[in-house]
């Protein structure tokens, strides 16, 4: 029927015309050029990171530029742009630039200095905390996610329990049970170990088919570690743990990051137990891939999204909370500034000073919002209508 | 549904458990002694402090603690430190403090963001969802404490109404409806405060929903039938995008005590906030406890009955 | 007021250079560009094409389902009993879907509204354009559901959309459809998405409700299989463009564009048992970047050089059979 079929030859094929090729980031770029709030928000950012490390050196050491510590009680509450009184100040005393350029708080420091030093502190609190919290969060995600169906025996729980409790008493001076309790869980383990190879039994007698038998999954386990965590309200956790805690920047960090990964592991389980049932696992498995490398090389950038938006907002909230630890009493002990100290100091003036709450305030605010408008950018960015991918 | 029920109920408690032990831990393992029985504290003598330690076990090994602690607390003869008052009355109270500021924040919160939340996504993109999600943002990213003083000032210098406390300092035997409006205007403003956050955020939650349906197949179909759009939009999108926030109702319940810290710090409200923050100050460990049990408890209610919830609601889960 | 009932020397409906463009990722998108076909009464017509040539956009557009920020419908019109539906405004296009125009769709799970039983949605369907009482509107929907061969339709209708197999759930969709007693049922490739015996039973219930109710199809797939069960004239879209139309034994037994010859090359039969299979070398064009010319020319193999400068023109090849390739076509004239 038809002389097509006889010519099977494909000669005369030419390519038809195809789109520019765009790489990847060219076309994250140009999807991100068009959100110009996400733009607007990452500029605040580099400026705001620009001003901490600059501030961090002009504010450090023992003879710095802009000195935030040095008491000048005769020239407290001093409005912005205020003139100081050159004969009441020894010269190291009069500021660099002439002028107060944020006035000065109660007692006579210069906020500028105090503001300079704290954006270093605020900076370093929201990465800090929140790379703790993202890398616990992808962890424990990751787990729960890929070996999600593995199953922990039963003996295993009771080791982990025991050596658990034989660590306690050994700590608690008891220390005789202690270490019975702990040489029980070795002898365990080196048995269990050595009789892998031996036995050839046909029926196993029941008390061991007991603790070989599963006791929970892993995806269960980690889960239910997330729901503990998550019935301490967060602020509230934070605050009996900075309080009974001394009080110090880093321990700060730690806290908030260690409260706040929850959110991140709940992104990334739920990103991995849709992907692992793609195709292209199966293809790395089939091609005798280790799991470490399926999950790090393959599946991990493609759960990577979600991580990211959370981040950045995380960022943000971290900011806010150090700020309102701060306020209440917690946080950088004095004299380090950091913003929600100058704003905790100027809530007593807020009508003699108005200056020392609205200038942090709204510092804190731009912040915040850029790393909020960055992250909802990328959201929208990443946001699978709009990627390649499918 | 019954075994689903059974299920839950032994899963919240077998957490509940861990969460007790884990908060137990916590408190008497940080570093610190509550100061009744700090020997620096000079106001307590030695036998005072031996007494104290007696009378609240402090002294055994910290297993019979943790049964002592919660036989009390089962049984409501658990009592603070500080002043030695029974601390399910001080929490009553404080909670009586803390429900109509509550109550009045999540309606404000709850009534506003929908309607927000909805219009922004059927007109997307227009002036009206361009402003409201600027102002979503600048809500979340504003510190409470500093919103909170500028709203003081605003309304102190130019309504010359008194903010702090949760009545007129004086106010006295004034008549009942004078005394209902002081009560009104003093929850006013810590109310809208907690409130603000709450709208931004869910406002944006509501909008992304309700943008979600509306790009599925269904509501192509309810537009190919010829159905007007309020009836498109308001019947077929909304019965749909409310399923997240039906279960949601449920997860309203753990903040209850959460109360917020700041809020009640910056207008001086007797609530429940500021009593679990200065217990701790003072490492009144019942109160702590306590209040961390309770709160895990709602915690964990509330999630089982939002899962409830979420079977009734949606009908392809209940088969 | 529009009436359904034409004459038969006008169609239905007809459709004249319709140009839809959508605006993506930078560049504009000729999702349909300049299509003119025609649907006559009581009369099954079908547009057959690979994914991505337009098809299911040029039955969008009839409806006025285009999303608008993306697309845009750039020209043409759409006369419908003497209405052009473009021009008409959002009301009076109401009255027209689900009345006298109906659709339906391709994925029966997810065109069905998930929270609402069967018996509501198709209620709906009839309520919309109908003031009917409560009883009868029941018997109403029993009856359609039978029409459309649904067993025990009575329990059905309290069904939820999830709780039927995916054949039932297309039968419901056409039950919503039919339920106005439209003039003409769009049916975009309502079968792709199902097993092939379940395929079977749909196109069967197609061809037995045009007969009873003499209502048209314009049944939209890339299945030429399906196509030629049940269509009485076809036309055959690529890259946005109709590049042949012609009755059923036009096309299949004498196709002259070199891409309906392809698709009917590349059809498994017996006879081609034990042979290499034929497929057309190359893919679809972008719609943002066809090729200049005939949009096929790079997959052509009776290319010429004029094919990749000159758009085709239409050629009539006699009897309503025509088609865009004047290079097959030695002896004839082609129009622009």
């Amino acid at each position: 029927m038809n002389p097509v079929e006889k010519k099977l030859n494909n000669d005369f094929y030419i390519e038809s015309p195809l789109p520019p090729k765009r790489t990847r980031m060219q076309e994250f770029r140009r999807l991100f050029g068009q959100n110009r709030l996400a733009i607007l928000g990452l500029f605040i950012f580099i400026l705001f990171f620009c001003c901490a490390v600059t501030g961090l050196f002009l504010t450090s050491g023992s003879r710095p530029i802009f000195d935030p510590a040095m008491v000048r009680l005769q020239e407290k509450l001093r409005p912005p742009l205020a003139k100081p009184n050159l004969d009441s100040l020894q010269p190291q005393e009069v500021p660099v630039l002439g002028v107060y350029l944020m006035g000065t708080d109660d007692l006579g420091r210069d906020v500028f200095a105090r503001m300079l030093q704290g954006a270093w502190v605020s900076l370093t609190v929201g990465f800090v905390a929140v790379g703790i919290s993202v890398l616990i969060g992808i962890f424990m995600g990751g787990i729960a996610g890929y070996f999600g169906q593995h199953h922990i025996r039963t003996d295993h729980v009771l080791l982990t329990l025991a050596l658990i409790l034989g660590t306690g008493l050994v700590i608690a001076n008891f220390t005789f049970i202690g270490t019975v309790i702990l040489l029980l869980c070795l002898a365990y383990i080196f048995y269990s170990l050595s009789a892998r190879h031996g036995s050839t039994k046909k029926e196993t007698p029941a008390l061991k088919a007991m603790l070989h038998s599963n006791a929970v999954s892993v995806d269960t386990l980690i889960m239910r570690i997330v729901d503990i965590m998550l019935c301490f309200p967060s602020f509230f956790l934070i605050l009996t743990v900075v309080a009974l805690l001394p009080a110090s920047i880093y321990n700060i960090m730690i806290v908030i990051g260690l409260t706040s990964w929850m959110g991140t592991t709940r992104f990334v389980r739920a990103e991995f137990l849709s992907l692992r049932e793609q195709d292209f696992v199966a293809a790395a498995k089939a091609l005798g891939l280790s799991n470490f490398r399926i999950i790090f090389r393959h599946i991990m950038p493609n759960a990577i999204a979600p991580v990211l938006v959370s981040a950045t907002i995380g960022i943000a909230s971290a900011i806010l909370t150090e700020a309102g630890l701060s306020f209440l009493g917690f946080g950088v002990p004095p004299p380090h500034a950091t913003w929600g100290n100058i704003l905790s100091n100027g809530k007593n003036f807020i009508f003699d000073a108005p200056w020392l709450t609205f200038i942090p305030g709204i510092a804190i605010l731009i912040v915040v919002l850029s790393f909020n408008l960055f992250g909802e950018g990328l959201r929208d960015i990443m946001n699978p209508k709009l990627r390649e991918r499918h | 549904m019954l075994s689903f029920i059974g299920r839950s109920v032994v899963q919240k408690t077998i957490t509940l458990f861990f969460v007790s032990i884990v908060s137990f831990l916590i408190i008497h393992l940080s570093p610190g002694k509550p100061s009744q029985v700090d020997p620096l504290n000079p106001k307590f003598t030695p036998e005072i402090m031996e007494r104290f330690q007696k009378e609240f076990h402090l002294d055994k090994p910290l297993y019979v603690q943790y049964i002592y602690f919660y036989q009390d607390l089962f049984t409501g003869k658990t009592v603070s430190w500080k002043d030695n008052q029974s601390v399910l009355k001080k929490i009553w109270e404080r909670f009586l403090n803390s429900l109509p500021l509550f109550v009045v924040g999540t309606l404000i919160t709850w009534t506003l963001s929908f309607p927000v939340g909805i219009r922004s996504a059927i007109f997307r993109g227009g002036i009206y969802d361009r402003s409201a999600t600027f102002i979503s943002y600048v809500l979340i990213s504003i510190p409470g404490f500093f919103f909170a003083y500028v709203l003081i000032i605003l309304v102190v210098t130019y309504f010359h109404v008194p903010v702090i406390g949760m009545e007129t300092f004086g106010i006295g035997d004034a008549p009942a409806t004078y005394l209902f409006m002081d009560r009104i205007w003093h929850l006013l403003l810590p109310s809208l405060l907690s409130a603000t956050g709450g709208i931004a955020v869910l406002s944006r939650y509501v909008r992304s929903q309700m943008l979600e349906v509306e790009g599925q197949d269904y509501i192509r179909t309810a537009r190919a039938k010829g159905l007007p759009p309020e009836q498109v939009h308001y019947k077929h999108a909304l019965r749909n995008a409310m399923l997240p926030f039906v279960t949601m109702f449920g997860l309203i319940l753990p903040g209850l005590i959460g109360g917020s810290v700041i809020i009640e710090s910056i207008f001086s409200w007797p609530g429940m906030g500021r009593m679990a923050y200065e217990a701790i100050l003072a490492r009144d460990y019942p109160i702590i406890l306590t209040v961390n049990f309770v709160s895990a408890v709602l915690v964990l209610a509330g999630t089982f009955i939002s899962d409830l919830l979420y079977l009734v609601v949606d009908p392809r889960i209940r088969l | 007021m529009i009436d359904g009932r034409t004459t038969n020397d006008r169609p239905l409906l007809c459709v004249e250079n319709l140009k839809v463009y959508f605006q993506s990722n930078g560049a504009r998108a000729h999702a349909v560009d300049g299509i003119s076909f025609e649907v006559r009464e009581k009369e099954t017509v079908c547009i057959v094409g690979e994914s991505g040539c337009g098809k299911t956009v040029s039955a969008l557009s009839i409806l006025g389902l285009i999303p608008t920020p993306p697309g845009e419908i750039v020209d043409g019109q759409i006369i419908f009993s003497g209405q052009n539906l473009i021009n008409l405004d959002e009301k009076t296009m109401q009255k027209i879907r689900g009345n006298h125009i109906s659709m339906v769709f391709q994925e029966p799970l997810t065109s069905l509204n998930p929270v609402f039983t069967i018996g509501d949605q198709i209620g709906e369907a009839v309520r919309t354009h109908r003031h009917i009482d409560t009883e009868t509107l029941y018997r109403y929907c029993v009856q359609l559901l039978n029409d459309v061969g649904i067993p025990s339709p009575k329990q059905r209708l309290n069904d939820y959309p999830h709780q039927l197999s995916g054949g039932q759930r297309q039968r419901v969709m056409i039950a919503m459809a039919l339920a106005c007693d439209p003039d003409l049922i769009i049916a975009d490739e309502p079968t792709t998405a199902l097993d092939v015996t379940v395929q079977a039973q749909i196109l069967a219930l197609f061809r037995s409700i045009q007969k009873k109710r003499s209502m048209s199809v314009l049944y939209i797939s890339h299945d030429l299989g399906v196509v030629s069960a049940i269509a009485d004239r076809i036309y055959v879209m690529y890259a946005g463009i109709i590049v042949e139309q012609g009755n059923t034994d036009q096309i299949f037994r004498a196709a002259r564009h070199p891409y309906t010859q392809g698709l009917l090359a590349s059809l498994p039969s017996l006879s081609k048992r034990g042979k290499r299979l034929y497929s057309i070398p190359g893919s679809v064009p972008n719609p943002a970047y066809r090729p200049e010319g005939c949009p096929f020319h790079p997959r052509c193999r009776h290319r010429i050089l004029s094919c990749q400068k000159e758009y085709p023109g239409m050629c009539d090849y006699g009897e309503g059979h025509l088609g865009r390739c004047p290079v097959l076509f030695e002896t004839g004239v082609c129009s622009k």
